[in-house]
């Protein structure tokens, strides 16, 4: 079959493959936020997670041969991250919302000072498992790459909804989310639990970033994310606080983020930019669809600051 | 009506005449004293972080006051720097006066750049001042607009506000993209995608006796009036209500909602005034020159100055330096151009950290209170 053969059938088709690839370090990145926020403090640092994560991943699969001493390296440097950001919140008067923005520029900043070398060599990629092998269509079989990194995000999507559902782990993280004061009276420890869950969740972004550097695009460079992982700290708000709900609205943002390129390679060039946008403009609406003023979602941890 | 009721619960609670001198005294010298603080350890933590990759933060330090301070010609490219940083700070600091948190300052600022250029390029053939009047509406109605949504979204669908103006400032600079790249092209302008020139009656001189374009005076002129707007009338004081307490301003019947827009109506129209100026002052047309991150550093100049907008004059000229002295210190110490990304990033999370420094110390604390 000649290389064209699906026409315009190959949009679809590459939007739901692009749900896939492009929506991993969605779900990544916003699992770790929905762990984060089930604590009920809320960590807007994990963009710049993601990008160090991002170089990190690369830098260290590079350097040791293996992507993933890589990808384990760049949930190290996140879980860094969020320590640091955990244990800041902590003292009292310090707001996690503007801690998180500077955290995001900080995380930015030694992204890019430490990435200038890595940008030019190429480092050893993550697999992929090819779910295609059914078909001769070589889009088909493209599409279906699909990386072993995904199904690892899909175990931890599952693995920390049956957590906070039916484990005492969970539920410890649940109470201290939903009201600090309760968790003391049982004498839980609120921070320590609050800092283990930032410490998770940027361990998450981190592992997020790998992805992106070491599988798709594939690639250190500093226009490596723009905005998912802020955009993943909304869709954890869309999701309702549900790791499985999550990594659905991953996937819908991951579509929509594969739009643009696979409109591109069909040859429609025109407005490649304002598809570009569209996952921005999706994240807004679909914020605008489920948050409503004055009324406290379901699902929505007590004690969250982006809630009052 | 309202304002008065509120003007007299302020009456009450606050100190009487005599301890008054004393409080702001003390309470002055603390909001001095602790981001002072807080600057001092994020210059040894940075100075930590040079030492740990072997280069010495005191050439580091000297540098920055070469390449920022002690010459004329130093001090007029920071000055420069530094004018676009006071318009991107108040886009932050005024609506943090109301407890938003906006940090869509860069995507508001490309907008408002390239609506200037569209507005100078469609009145080419009229008078200078006019074409400029005519760029800076343009570009501060935009710009405002773009904010006021971000404020709108926050009142009425109760969605974050940091998170919808992020958002909104990557969308705004995915449109910059799409209008310079199409629509709005120059095809002369092949490396570097770029809207048409504006006239050359619309570029913004310099002040008399310097190299320092008129948008450095724009932009401490507003610092003022804002100051002014903020702190001495009926608006700001109701502003500030709002952001006191949501609660008290709405059973007092204050429009929360309208104050709320329009502050980010204000907050947007400086940064986009501030691409015009860019525009019209720097780059003579609309282009990806726009988004060098005066939005972020903003941010920080914004949280520096407590969003104060007369204490961020002096912190936007600080920062304006640090960002000026950026190609010195590459070249000179062979460090890549994020080293001022790492030593803002690190101020700013130590700004941020020293908040939980207020009220520890009895020295700053007025002695009818304790």
């Amino acid at each position: 079959m000649s290389g064209d053969a699906l026409g315009l059938w190959g949009v679809p088709l590459a939007v739901a493959s692009g749900a896939i690839r492009v929506g991993t370090p969605f779900l990544f990145v916003s699992i770790g936020e929905c762990l984060t926020e089930k604590s009920g403090r809320i960590n807007l640092g994990l963009e710049g997670t993601l990008v160090l994560g991002a170089m990190t991943g690369y830098g260290v699969s590079l350097e040791s041969g293996s992507p993933w001493v890589g990808v384990l390296a760049a949930g190290g440097v996140g879980a860094l991250f969020g320590m640091l950001h955990g244990w800041l919140c902590k003292l009292p008067r310090v707001n996690d919302i503007a801690l998180g923005i500077a955290m995001m520029l900080l995380g930015m900043g030694l992204a890019f000072f430490f990435g200038k070398p890595y940008i030019q060599p190429s480092a050893p990629m993550l697999p992929s498992i090819s779910l295609g092998f059914w078909s001769d269509v070589p889009q088909v079989r493209a599409a279906l790459e699909v990386s072993v990194l995904f199904f690892v995000g899909v175990a931890l999507a599952v693995a920390l909804w049956w957590a906070f559902a039916s484990t005492r782990l969970g539920l410890i993280v649940r109470i201290v989310g939903d009201s600090a004061d309760a968790a003391r009276a049982m004498g839980y420890p609120v921070d320590l639990v609050r800092f283990l869950a930032t410490a998770g969740g940027g361990f998450l972004a981190g592992l997020g970033g790998a992805y992106l550097s070491l599988y798709y695009p594939g690639s250190w460079s500093e226009r490596i994310s723009s905005g998912q992982g802020l955009m993943a700290v909304a869709l954890v708000i869309f999701a309702r606080w549900s790791p499985l709900r999550c990594l659905l609205a991953a996937l819908l943002f991951g579509g929509a983020g594969a739009l643009g390129p696979a409109l591109q390679a069909v040859g429609v060039s025109e407005g490649y930019y304002l598809f570009y946008a569209a996952p921005y403009v999706l994240t807004l609406l679909v914020m605008a669809l489920t948050v409503s003023p004055g009324r406290q979602l379901t699902g929505a941890p007590g004690e969250l600051s982006v809630q009052k | 009506m309202s304002e008065a009721v509120a003007a007299k619960t302020a009456l009450t609670a606050a100190p009487t005449t005599r301890g008054d001198l004393e409080v702001r005294l003390r309470r002055g010298a603390e909001t001095v004293a602790v981001p002072a603080i807080a600057l001092g350890a994020a210059a040894a933590l940075f100075s930590l972080f040079l030492l740990l990759l072997g280069k010495s933060p005191l050439d580091f330090f000297a540098l920055v006051a070469r390449g920022a301070f002690t010459s004329w010609f130093s001090l007029q490219n920071t000055l420069q720097r530094a004018a676009p940083l006071l318009l991107t700070a108040l886009c932050c600091a005024v609506p943090a006066r109301l407890g938003l948190v906006i940090i869509g300052a860069e995507g508001a600022l490309a907008l408002g750049g390239l609506a200037a250029a569209g507005a100078g390029i469609a009145l080419g053939g009229a008078p200078g001042a006019i074409v400029q009047l005519a760029m800076a509406l343009a570009g501060m109605a935009v710009g405002g607009l773009w904010i006021a949504l971000a404020g709108a979204l926050r009142h009425w669908r109760g969605i974050n506000e940091t998170i919808s103006s992020l958002i909104l400032s990557y969308i705004a600079i995915a449109l910059m993209n799409h209008f310079v790249e199409g629509p709005m092209k120059d095809p002369a302008s092949l490396n570097k995608p770029s809207t048409h020139a504006i006239p050359d009656a619309a570029v913004i001189g310099t002040i008399p006796g310097t190299d320092v374009h008129w948008g450095l005076a724009v932009g401490l002129v507003l610092c003022v009036v804002l100051w002014l707007l903020m702190s001495r009338t009926s608006f700001g004081f109701a502003a500030r209500i709002v952001g006191g307490n949501l609660r008290a301003a709405q059973l007092q019947g204050l429009a929360v909602g309208r104050l709320i827009v329009i502050a980010c109506f204000i907050a947007g129209a400086c940064a986009g005034l501030a691409g015009m100026i860019e525009v019209a002052a720097v780059n003579g047309r609309a282009n990806a020159s726009l988004v060098v991150g005066y939005g972020y550093t903003g941010i920080l100049v914004a949280f520096l100055a407590r969003h104060n907008p007369l204490a961020v004059i002096p912190i936007a000229v600080l920062f304006g330096g640090i960002v000026a002295s950026g190609g010195l210190i590459q070249r000179r110490m062979g460090l890549p151009d994020a080293t001022i990304l790492v030593l803002e990033g690190i101020v700013f999370v130590a700004i941020l950290a020293s908040d939980t420094l207020y009220g520890r110390w009895r020295i700053f604390q007025p002695r009818s209170a304790t």
